[in-house]
């Protein structure tokens, strides 16, 4: 079965099964995301998403699209929606842009940007978050993690193993490792899995690479993340 | 000297008098002098009042961080950050300089010079000439380089772009004019491209001629202001900083050379690696600032001066031609084996703007430049030191990383603390030997500044945005009204 919806006056054609996000990307329509990736399990966790569908505000990467759905993705009010969503993410955390080695490539600042955050708004949490610098080659610095659970699903549902999961609610929320020590070191990760490279942000690492990409070959260097997300998302829908 | 001046043997009972913030240095400080009831200078103090803390908040990051975090100490000299502890962390992955690709060394030479060439231009043109060209008591509406740019348009006009050239330079090697990156554990991150290089090309002629023409100017007005210019600010004083094997002037790497003030060599080629052997560093209760000594020496006499003055009073010679007979020149004028006037500063900074501008002409011409051979590697080691000659003087970054190559412990001696002791000297003299017994007026005090300002002094750091960022700019009036706006849009677009 297909169908049609509607995305802020466009009609945009769907097929069975697919969620709007990935309907609105095979049209070329940027929704803005953290958590979705194509070909993972969708999550809806970080709300960036957040569409109006038929009046009310829905995932987009968690909704499937369903004939005759009015949908409005561009408004002034989701955009202010977004942007403290994407505002609250940083000040959870302790995102120092100017020195990670992620930024020019991290998606969370990708997304700040095409949102026009100018602030954090909200009042730092200064979260008291630890470093894993336990495996050769693998860095996991909590200070990022934005709880997006990519690295979870990819851990899960590309590489067969099940070295992450989420543990804990609200601000007690964190990420934790699957061994006895819960180090990475002694967990069954390998530098290789599609784990250790899935992170959005700066939060997990390839240890020694860093800064080795100059600046204005960076993937958002000359890119809005709408652009760059369109053209990598639809090639990997074809 | 003027140690007596340090610490007041009343201070309760004297007057105090305070500038407060010292205008045209990078950072904040503050003057305090107390006076008698007859307006005798009875204690004389440079005060460093803001503390960083980098040496403690980069423990337990990836030591491959620290070109990039540490860089941001401040917004004017931030590839000497950069490259002192991208020549630490060199060390970490077991390269050593000498053992860095061609190809790396002369980009990291190209980003110094570059460096040090809008640094000293920052700071002679922008900050300084106000002084030097009218004069230390003029009005305080001349003093800026507004002011210059309207009564000497075509100096002002050289100056703004003798640093953008400069600024270019880093550019092109590191990506951005501020907090670049570029050079990275081994190497560097990117070669020049032909475009780059001819694009710097183009205007190397020009930055030549106008840094020989900084050069007279400032020579012209330090010798038709003699003795003064001599005599202001000028103490004596032991001088350190690095040098060549073959004794010439060095800003990249070299080893450690210091003089004394009769300009006998206390120690030369000195390996920077052992630098604990060399200096030690006193707390002293007013200032944030540490006080750094020559240890065989000793606390009292063994302080000593760094930057362009005492690079330029060490040196043998100069490896390019200008900016060598102007060396020879700028030593011949004292008639002593060492130039100790404060004020000479400046005139030794544009001697080493010319330098720089005629080793970044011989940079450009070099094809190791372009050359993609970019990274050296070695075998991991647990400590690295990187010492190198920034803008204002000997910059030293230690650190020791743990099995997991995160940071344990780290040092930072920078330029600004080693010129501490010299600094406070020169604001005594200047206190004793011209305000000392005066009414003090704003002008007056001028001259304190004008004293520490030679020194180019660092203090702080300033923090700028990157790539696709959204801003909005807001004019304010001084009703609190808001006057005009201007939004950069992540997109590019610019709204009024």
């Amino acid at each position: 079965m297909s169908g049609t919806i509607n995305i802020d006056g466009q009609n945009i054609p769907f097929e069975e099964g697919q969620t709007i996000i990935e309907a609105a990307t095979a049209a070329g329509v940027y929704i803005p995301h953290l958590c979705h990736q194509p070909g993972y399990t969708p999550h809806g966790s970080c709300k960036v998403c957040t569409v109006n569908v038929n009046g009310r505000n829905c995932s987009a990467c968690t909704f499937p699209a369903v004939e005759g759905q009015t949908i409005v993705n561009n408004s002034a009010e989701l955009e202010q929606d977004r942007r403290r969503m994407t505002q609250m993410l940083f000040v959870e955390g302790n995102h120092f842009c100017p020195s990670c080695e992620k930024t020019g490539n991290c998606q969370l600042q990708g997304v700040a940007y095409h949102l026009n955050m100018l602030d954090n708004h909200f009042p730092h949490f200064f979260a008291n978050r630890e470093m894993d610098a336990s495996h050769p080659d693998i860095l996991i610095d909590h200070n990022r993690c934005i709880f997006c659970n990519l690295c979870v699903r990819a851990s899960r549902e590309k590489d067969g193993k099940n070295v992450f999961g989420i543990s804990g609610r609200g601000i007690n929320k964190r990420l934790i490792i699957n061994s006895d020590s819960g180090q990475l070191k002694d967990s069954d990760i390998d530098v290789n899995d599609c784990a250790a490279h899935i992170c959005p942000t700066g939060a997990i690492l390839i240890k020694r690479t860093g800064y080795q990409v100059p600046i204005g070959k960076r993937i958002y260097d000359h890119h809005d993340i709408s652009e760059v997300a369109l053209m990598e998302e639809r090639e990997h829908g074809k | 000297m003027y140690e007596h001046l340090e610490t007041a043997e009343n201070p309760t009972t004297l007057k105090r008098v305070v500038v407060d913030p010292v205008s045209r240095v990078e950072g904040h400080g503050k003057v305090t002098l107390l006076l008698d009831e007859n307006n005798k200078v009875q204690q004389a103090r440079l005060h460093i009042v803001e503390f960083r803390g980098f040496e403690k908040f980069i423990q337990g990051r990836p030591y491959w961080e620290l070109p990039v975090l540490v860089q941001r100490l401040c917004g004017i000299c931030p590839v000497s950050h950069h490259l002192a502890a991208a020549k630490a962390i060199d060390q970490l992955v077991g390269v050593d300089p000498e053992n860095l690709t061609p190809a790396a060394d002369k980009l990291r030479r190209l980003l110094h010079f570059g460096q040090v060439l809008q640094s000293h231009a920052l700071h002679f043109f922008h900050l300084s000439s106000p002084d030097l060209l009218f004069g230390f008591e003029s009005e305080i509406s001349k003093r800026s380089i507004i002011a210059v740019l309207a009564n000497y348009p075509e100096i002002g006009l050289q100056g703004v772009k003798l640093r953008k050239y400069g600024q270019e330079v880093i550019r092109m090697v590191s990506g951005k004019r501020i907090h670049g990156t570029g050079a990275i554990a081994g190497g560097m991150n990117k070669a020049l491209s032909k475009e780059e290089r001819d694009y710097l090309l183009q205007d190397i002629e020009q930055i030549i001629t106008w840094s020989a023409a900084a050069v007279a100017l400032i020579k012209k007005v330090h010798t038709s202001n003699l003795p003064y210019y001599d005599d202001f600010a000028t103490i004596r004083s032991n001088y350190l900083g690095l040098t060549k094997t073959n004794g010439a002037l060095e800003l990249y790497h070299g080893g450690i050379r210091a003089k004394n003030d009769r300009g006998e060599t206390l120690v030369d080629h000195f390996d920077y690696c052992n630098y604990t052997d060399l200096i030690h560093e006193e707390v002293r209760s007013w200032s944030y600032m540490k006080f750094p000594y020559l240890t065989s020496i000793g606390k009292d006499q063994g302080w000593y001066r760094v930057g362009p003055l005492a690079r330029v009073n060490i040196c043998d010679f100069i490896d390019t031609p200008m900016a060598e007979a102007a060396r020879v020149e700028f030593k011949q004028h004292s008639g002593e084996a060492m130039v100790h006037s404060t004020l000479a500063f400046h005139w030794a900074r544009m001697i080493e703007v010319l330098h720089c501008a005629e080793s970044i002409k011989t940079l450009l011409h070099d094809p190791d430049i372009m050359s993609n051979d970019l990274m050296a590697t070695g075998e991991k080691r647990y400590e690295g030191i990187g010492v190198i000659e920034a803008p204002r003087g000997t910059l030293l970054h230690h650190y020791q990383v743990d099995e997991n190559d995160i940071v344990t412990k780290a040092n930072l001696i920078v330029s600004t603390t080693n010129n501490n002791m010299g600094m406070n000297e020169s604001v005594r003299q200047v206190a004793a030997e011209y305000l000392s017994g005066q009414e003090l007026t704003e002008p007056l005090l001028n001259n304190l500044e004008v004293a520490i300002r030679a020194y180019d002094p660092c203090l702080s750091c300033a923090t700028h945005a990157v790539g696709k960022m959204p801003l909005q700019l807001e004019l304010i009036a001084a009703d609190g009204q808001m006057v005009d706006k201007l939004v950069r849009h992540s997109d590019g677009r610019f709204e009024h």
